[in-house]
């Protein structure tokens, strides 16, 4: 099949996968029989589906493999098997293995490498260990006996018939939507033996009608399989259940069914009769009874005349004990599930992630364009060439809204993925541990999440690893045995804010303290506060972990966790106190493609601020500098707030000389824009404040990439280039330069 | 460099080479010099004009065009050169030079006195470089070529427009805080 359907198959896997994940976490934590039962049926679909998937593609490693678990699951099911933790962690690696056999499929090798292989065959033992318990042989006599029980009843109409019949007709759109018919009659080769395969071909037009895209076939098939059920041969049929004519009788079924069957099928009564019979599923003297019976059948529905209802389907088929209850339930409970899919399916589409860029990056263009086309219009004062104007930017606002929303996700899928990893951390490390997760719906930028997702695994590691203490030492402390961990996201100030935080042991700063000296990454001496001491932990090389554990502890990867948060012009904060736990704050940006700007002046130059983190404009004046003139703060209401001159920052290296005479001329015309950023304010004092602007975020490139301070450029309306100002690199400067000043002024006085 | 040398000693065994083999350089004038830039390398040329300064870098980066919707940066060549700025004329142009980096194709724009003339070069034309005598850094030169008599410098881009060199600006300006 083309490499197209078998990247949706991928896709389809992948999702399958991670419900199955889900499912498997959820055993877990259940302890209410019902809920379990729930949960297995859901998995063992989950399973089924990627079998029958994989089938249609011939990708029979991964058949092979899903049917020894579907197995497994199925005694499970049948409340043969226990389900204990070992089991469902089998079930995890299990699921681990199907993921990386789909992505092999996916790479189009035609044989698994050696670690596969391995892998695949190490996990096929381990699974079958619990078959080897309950051999499958215990279970196919007890299906059976089941099956004699009931034929005993109903001896009198049931048939002498001892395999499955399987009537197939295909819709005329089979081979459109890619089916293969002969790849369904290969996949019940699986099931059973197959008896024989009869193949009719009556739908077949006449040549002048013939369209060789339609496919007329059909199937008349007996099959030999003891162990299985009706189920799981409907569910081979999945796939085509929509638009094709699928009967299946089980063995010894009654005569009744064989009629329904008949007066179903478009061909001739009399000339399927003999097929039947030809194909072994029938006897002659069966069929001539059953023709007779049908006859008869009829005239009851004629003679009951109008007020006679048709009794439904599976009513009939319970009553004469062919169907199970069960798997009307089953069937029921199926087409529910299926309804429910396809209204979500009809929620979202999925979109090839290239596209939706290009409209992301037309979109950023279509803004640009727009600003443009104000900056003329309002130069030509015409009132209603401006008021379509307003308009249009309007609209052009909420394009821009709308097509950034489209790349929004919301993080709870990524949250889950850790539920996993504290699992399995906390079985290695022996500690109990409970994850809590809000927050979930929070929504951010896709690539962002994509992004985020390793630093965020080192955190929640390390918080487990690090973080919480061993049970012993939690009962010392007068902690709860089992240690808590606990995902929060929230939006805040233009801004998304990740919390992971435990109630663990908290950082010890003499510990970080020491061994940054030891490590000389601080001087003996040196005054620092406790969020330089905690901020100490992203060093490279930096570790204090007196043991290393094959989790965490040797020192890489808190700093490339810094790294990545500030590659996605994020920030991470860490919040600890000594025998309470930590907080780690990594605060990231919405999205990275357009932001809403404020446009300030400095020198000759335009400046964007993102507008999210700008508080308020003021007007510096001589009454807020108190009169001071070599302070680098002003009294804003009550509160100290640094302050820094964009112009200073920017020209510092290159040309003092010209700064020093801005300085002198225009300082009393200055305007202070206060900004904020996690919780610290500062000011930053401009020529002049030009008011709002919607941002474009262009890359600066390659050449730029260790540039601090600047985070990007946008093109304004007039074509120019203006830098957009790191606001927390600078407010991290301005802090810095604040508190030294503050300082060497205190020890003067 | 190894390639040039290559191609000049296979031009030598070779006397009689196909018109096609001839190579096309742009001419333009720095500080009164000719220089030459191959021209595969080159996307467009633009008048000099609304390059935005970006703070914080070294005096050789100029600053950042707006180049239909991308923003390119503009790297001043004499003061890259020799340390002294390019005085800014009618005739100032910026050349705008794709530079590969790590797969990605880069655009760069370059500032120079005055475009001249495109050239066709013999690749036999080509002598190396001198390892002495040159005003400017020998890696940034790919060969010499004369010209109608005169002495054309053939650059190296690759190396004038390093982008790994380039990108270390903003490292070593913080650094030196």
């Amino acid at each position: 099949m083309s490499d197209d359907s078998l990247q949706i198959f991928a896709e389809e896997a992948e999702d399958l996968l991670g419900v199955a994940e889900q499912a498997l976490l959820n055993l877990d934590n259940l302890g209410n029989d019902a809920e379990t039962l729930n949960g297995i049926n859901g998995l063992f679909r989950t399973f089924h589906t990627i079998k029958g998937a994989a089938g249609l593609f011939g990708l029979n490693t991964i058949v092979d493999f899903t049917h020894v678990v579907e197995s497994v699951l199925g005694d499970v099911r049948k409340g043969t098997l226990p389900v204990d933790e070992e089991l469902v962690s089998l079930f995890l690696l299990s699921r681990d293995h199907l993921e990386s056999l789909v992505s092999d499929a996916l790479g189009g090798a035609g044989s698994l490498s050696g670690e596969l292989q391995a892998t695949d065959s190490q996990l096929i033992g381990k699974l079958n260990r619990y078959l080897g318990i309950l051999p499958t042989e215990e279970e196919a006599p007890v299906q059976i006996s089941g099956d004699t029980a009931q034929t005993a009843k109903e001896n009198v109409d049931g048939v002498a018939n001892e395999n499955w019949h399987i009537s197939l007709r295909f819709g005329p759109s089979a081979f459109r939507n890619g089916m293969d018919p002969s790849s369904f009659v290969g996949y019940l080769k699986k099931i059973g033996e197959l008896k024989s395969v009869t193949l009719i071909d009556d739908a077949i037009p006449l040549w002048s009608d013939f369209d060789p895209e339609n496919c007329y076939l059909g199937f008349e098939i007996e099959l030999i399989a003891l162990n299985t059920n009706k189920d799981e041969l409907e569910d081979v049929f999945e796939f085509v259940k929509d638009d094709c004519k699928i009967s299946i009788l089980p063995p010894h079924s009654h005569i009744s069914e064989y009629i329904k069957m008949i007066e179903a099928l478009p061909e001739e009564d009399l000339r399927i009769g003999d097929i039947l019979v030809a194909c072994g599923a029938l006897t002659s003297l069966e069929k001539d009874n059953m023709l007779n019976t049908q006859d008869g059948f009829c005239d009851g529905i004629i003679a009951g005349g109008h007020d006679f209802k048709v009794p439904q389907l599976g009513k009939i088929a319970v009553e004469e004990h062919v169907v199970e209850q069960e798997v009307v339930d089953a069937a029921i409970k199926k087409q529910s599930n299926l309804k429910q899919q396809r209204v979500s399916a009809q929620q979202t589409i999925r979109v090839n992630a290239l596209k939706l860029e290009s409209l992301v990056n037309l979109v950023g263009e279509l803004v640009i364009g727009s600003a443009n086309s104000e900056l003329y219009a309002r130069r030509l004062a015409d009132a209603d060439l401006n008021e379509a104007m307003e308009n249009l930017l309007r609209l052009v606002e909420e394009v821009r809204d709308t097509a950034l929303g489209l790349r929004m996700v919301q993080i709870g899928e990524t949250f889950n993925r850790y539920k996993r990893v504290v699992r399995e951390v906390s079985r290695d490390t022996g500690k109990d541990i409970e994850l809590h997760i809000s927050g979930a719906e929070t929504e951010l930028d896709k690539t962002l999440i994509e992004r985020i997702g390793d630093p965020l695994m080192h955190l929640v590691r390390n918080a487990i690893d690090h973080g919480i203490e061993s049970p012993e030492v939690r009962a010392e402390r007068g902690k709860p045995a089992k240690g808590l961990v606990r995902l929060d996201a929230f939006h805040d100030s233009g801004s998304i804010v990740i919390q992971i935080t435990d109630d663990g042991g908290g950082l010890s700063k003499e510990k970080i303290r020491n061994k940054a000296l030891e490590k000389g990454l601080v001087q003996e001496g040196q005054n620092l506060s406790d969020q330089e001491i905690y901020r100490l932990i992203f060093e490279a090389g930096f570790s204090t972990a007196e043991s290393v554990s094959n989790l965490s502890g040797r020192g890489v990867g808190m700093d490339v966790v810094r790294q990545n948060i500030e590659s996605l012009r994020g920030q991470v904060e860490i919040e600890s106190e000594e025998g309470k736990g930590s907080t780690i704050s990594i605060r990231l940006p919405l999205t990275l493609a357009i932001i809403d700007g404020f446009q300030v002046r400095v020198g000759e130059a335009q400046y964007i601020l993102p507008l999210d983190m700008v508080d308020e404009c003021i007007e510096l004046n001589e009454s807020l500098r108190g009169g001071d003139d070599n302070s680098n703060y002003i009294n804003l209401r009550g509160e100290i707030l640094p302050y820094m001159y964009l112009n200073d920052v920017f020209k510092a290296e290159n040309d003092a000389e010209t700064n020093a005479k801005d300085e002198v001329d225009d300082r009393h015309r200055d305007n202070i824009v206060v900004v904020q950023f996690a919780g610290k304010k500062a000011g930053f004092v401009v020529d002049e404040l030009l008011g709002e602007h919607q941002t474009v975020i262009k890359p600066l490139g390659k050449i730029f990439q260790n540039l601090k301070g600047i985070s990007g450029a946008t093109i304004l309306g007039s074509g120019e280039v203006a830098m957009i100002v790191d606001i927390p690199e600078i407010v991290k400067r301005v802090i810095n330069s604040g508190q030294k000043q503050f300082v060497s002024s205190n020890a003067i006085h | 460099m190894v390639i040039v040398m290559q191609q000049v000693d296979k031009s030598n065994k070779n006397d009689e080479m196909l018109s096609d083999d001839v190579e096309q350089y742009l001419t333009f004038m720095l500080g009164g010099k000719v220089y030459g830039l191959e021209i595969l390398n080159i996307k467009e040329i633009i008048e000099y004009g609304d390059v935005t300064d970006v703070p914080m870098t070294p005096d050789f980066i100029s600053g950042v065009i707006n180049l239909r919707g991308s923003v390119v940066p503009v790297i001043d060549m004499s003061q890259r050169f020799s340390g002294k700025p390019t005085e800014h004329t009618k005739r100032t142009s910026i050349i705008i030079i794709e530079v590969k980096n790590d797969d990605l194709i880069i655009e760069v724009g370059v500032t120079v006195d005055m475009v001249n003339e495109v050239l066709d070069i013999h690749p036999g034309e080509i002598e190396p470089a001198p390892s002495l005598g040159s005003q400017i850094q020998t890696n940034f030169i790919r060969g010499m070529a004369k010209v109608e008599g005169k002495l054309l410098i053939l650059l190296n881009i690759e190396d004038v427009l390093s982008v790994d060199e380039l990108s270390q600006i903003g490292s070593i300006q913080t650094a030196a805080k």
